[in-house]
């Protein structure tokens, strides 16, 4: 009688399933791609770890040539970004000088008594980051929730014409943004939008409305119309079953049209250059503009620039396992 | 509970027939079962039934009243779809329940008919469960659950059991008809399977092509059936269809068989077919019995063992095989000669020229 060990293996050997044993010339590839790919992202990031580290530098650091790449960090930037100051006076020094020797200087005046400088109030770019946070927040939720209403209706129900009004939809975003600023200002002057905050919200919605109602669109497509047709034979009316059913089983495409309508009204530079000058003006404007006002003070703007990141990087962070699926969205079901 | 009427209710899609003018009558309590193979309207029946989908004309009558525009909500009707439809982002409990709250029912009520429902169906252990993650089995015993805990008047169900693998499929189909009998309950049961209409049905509505075939018991359906679509459908294998000349009280096959007509078909036979000699005769393979002196003689093509039985391929001629079913457990090599009778209770005759059976009253 053979040994069992004789007789091979029982099942036939198709496929190689050792993994252990790569060629080195494979291996080395391996590595080589890991570290072109580690390079160019370091390469990406540096611009962003400049920016980062001059919204700490003092005013002097930051022009030093060649860069300071050890530093003591200071939130100057911050400070000049942040607030107006003025120079102080005299006889206000002289009180200062007054209190101090009695012993009851509260911080802001040490610091006013120091540098000869007094914060008399928040700078106009605070005014403006909360334009930003007003019309990027407003935009989104109604483009997306408009959207929301469009995309389930094309999904769902029978409409005549309905390839061409998508295709319309989608043709909105056919032209460069710049192409229609100049009509667009002047149609805003004229309606009384420019420099509102209605005005740019209204912009944002429709230019974010095209995205969000084909985005959305294809994530409704995917959920299967029986669910809400067990809704409705189960005893509920369509828009119930929409809220109760549909919702949220569309949560990740929801989160994936939130954050690129976002970033899109939040980064947005172009129409709010042209389309505000000082109500409604939002934040990258405002940075940009800080150029040029008796000299550029170059760690104001990065903290500005770190500063208007931070909300985006965020959201960005915290819905990041939806975003996945909606940048491959359409090469991946299910 | 509850008897639905539909009157001449059809549904097109542009010009096309998704179902031609129907004419229905399910009765309280009974268990319909509307069969057919893909594309019929079977499934666009059952959906209009449910306010799922519009009717184009037609009348649909829930307990004598009308209900055709009715909202799907507003026709107290359970659906069971075939993939289920459970709400993955909701637990069973909360599955099971979401009937009950869009009546507005009491959070007590609803706890009590959960309960009810989940022992019926010997699924307690799973009301905290997600759906998802659920084998097929059990997802469709909470679709079933979700059905049940309204108590509806009529219970719809579009292939419940298709998804399923066909051992489950089979117990599943006992747990459905048990419950059916214990509730008492209208059901609509929509399947492409013959041996699950069989099997479950008080009544079966055949349809192909957007059309009524026919309506009738399980034994109604397979041993008469109305035309030949049906006869080739029902049963498996289904009815031998053998094309044949009338002539002076039997009828001859290509390949020199001839059949005499059993007595009780004589008149009959002739007067139907109306001076043609074109017929059809068609018989099931357990009506045919293998014997020495059978009066039809053919050379076996193939045989089916089952086990309990076996079926013959039987060659009349060069294109026309029929099955012959042989309960000996003995084999017939291919090309053995084999003769064999046919039951005269169980011999069938059609028409060529309507597909439509003749009349077999009074046997």
């Amino acid at each position: 009688m053979p040994r069992f060990e004789e007789r091979g293996p029982r099942i036939a050997v198709s496929q190689a399933t050792r993994v252990d044993k790569v060629h080195p010339r494979a291996k080395a590839l391996r590595v080589l791609v890991a570290l072109v790919s580690v390079l160019v992202a370091l390469i990406m990031l540096l611009p962003v770890g400049v920016m980062v580290i001059s919204a700490m530098k003092t005013r002097s650091d930051v022009m030093s040539s060649p860069p300071k790449v050890l530093f003591k960090p200071t939130l100057e930037g911050f400070v000049l970004l942040l607030t107006d100051r003025a120079v102080v006076s005299q006889a206000r020094q002289d009180e200062l000088r007054e209190e101090a020797n009695n012993g009851k200087l509260g911080l802001f005046a040490r610091i006013a008594l120091d540098t000869g400088m007094e914060i008399t109030g928040p700078s106009n770019y605070v005014a403006r980051l909360r334009n930003s946070v007003i019309i990027a927040g407003t935009s989104t939720v109604t483009s997306v929730l408009l959207g929301l209403f469009a995309a389930y209706a094309f999904s769902r129900f029978a409409m005549k014409g309905k390839n061409d009004l998508l295709f319309f939809i989608l043709s909105t975003r056919m032209l460069p943004a710049v192409v229609v600023t100049i009509p667009l200002f002047l149609m805003y002057r004229q309606l009384g939008l420019h420099d509102k905050h209605l005005g740019m919200i209204i912009l944002y919605t429709v230019f974010n409305l095209s995205f969000s109602v084909w985005l959305l669109k294809g994530f409704i497509d995917e959920i299967p119309r029986e669910y809400e047709e067990a809704a409705l034979v189960d005893g509920y009316t369509r828009m119930q079953a929409f809220f109760r059913i549909v919702l949220p089983q569309a949560v990740s495409g929801i989160a994936a049209t939130v954050v690129f309508c976002l970033i899109f009204a939040w980064n947005e530079f172009a129409f709010a250059l042209m389309l505000t000058s000082q109500r409604a003006r939002t934040a990258p404007v405002g940075i940009a503009t800080m150029m040029g006002r008796g000299g550029i003070e170059w760690s104001a703007i990065a903290a500005g620039a770190v500063g208007f990141l931070i909300p985006v990087v965020i959201i960005t962070f915290a819905l990041r396992k939806y975003l996945l699926r909606g940048i491959t969205f359409g090469a991946i079901r299910g | 509970m509850a008897t639905i009427e539909l009157k001449g209710v059809e549904k097109k899609f542009g010009d096309m027939f998704a179902v031609k003018p129907l004419d229905l009558t399910i009765k309280d309590g009974e268990f319909v079962v509307l069969l057919g193979p893909s594309g019929c309207g079977k499934t666009t029946t059952l959906r209009m039934i449910s306010g799922l989908e519009t009717v184009t004309a037609g009348k649909i009558l829930l307990n004598g009243k009308e209900v055709t525009w009715r909202h799907p909500s507003e026709r107290d009707m359970a659906f069971v779809f075939q993939f289920y439809a459970l709400y993955t982002h909701l637990s069973v409990r909360q599955n099971i329940a979401f009937p009950l709250q869009a009546q507005g029912v009491k959070k007590e009520e609803i706890d009590r008919r959960v309960k009810e429902v989940v022992d019926i169906l010997r699924i307690p252990h799973l009301l905290r469960a997600r759906p998802g993650k659920l084998a097929g089995g059990d997802q469709q015993r909470v679709a079933l659950a979700r059905a049940l805990v309204r108590k509806p008047a009529a219970f719809l169900m579009d292939e419940p059991l298709g998804a399923l693998d066909a051992e489950l499929r089979e117990s599943m189909r006992a747990e459905i008809k048990n419950l059916h009998v214990a509730q008492h309950a209208t059901t609509v049961y929509v399947t492409h399977d013959q041996v699950e209409a069989m099997a479950m049905g008080d009544r079966i509505v055949v349809m192909s092509r957007a059309e009524v075939q026919q309506v009738g018991t399980p034994i109604d359906v397979y041993y008469n059936p109305a035309n030949i679509f049906v006869a080739r459908f029902i049963g498996s294998p289904g009815m031998n269809l053998v094309k044949g000349q009338l002539a002076g009280g039997s009828v001859s096959l290509h390949g020199g068989n001839r059949y005499t007509v059993p007595p009780a078909w004589t008149d009959r036979l002739g007067a139907a077919l109306g001076g043609t000699t074109e017929v059809i005769l068609g018989f099931r393979p357990e009506a045919a019995q293998v014997s020495a002196q059978g009066a039809l003689a053919g050379e076996v093509y193939a045989t089916d063992m089952y086990g309990g039985h076996t079926v013959l391929h039987v060659n009349l001629n060069e294109d026309e095989i029929v099955h012959v079913r042989s309960d000996r457990q003995s084999s017939y090599p291919m090309g053995t000669k084999v003769r064999f009778d046919i039951d005269p209770a169980m011999v069938r005759f059609f028409d060529p020229r309507t597909e439509h059976a003749v009349s077999s009253e009074a046997t």
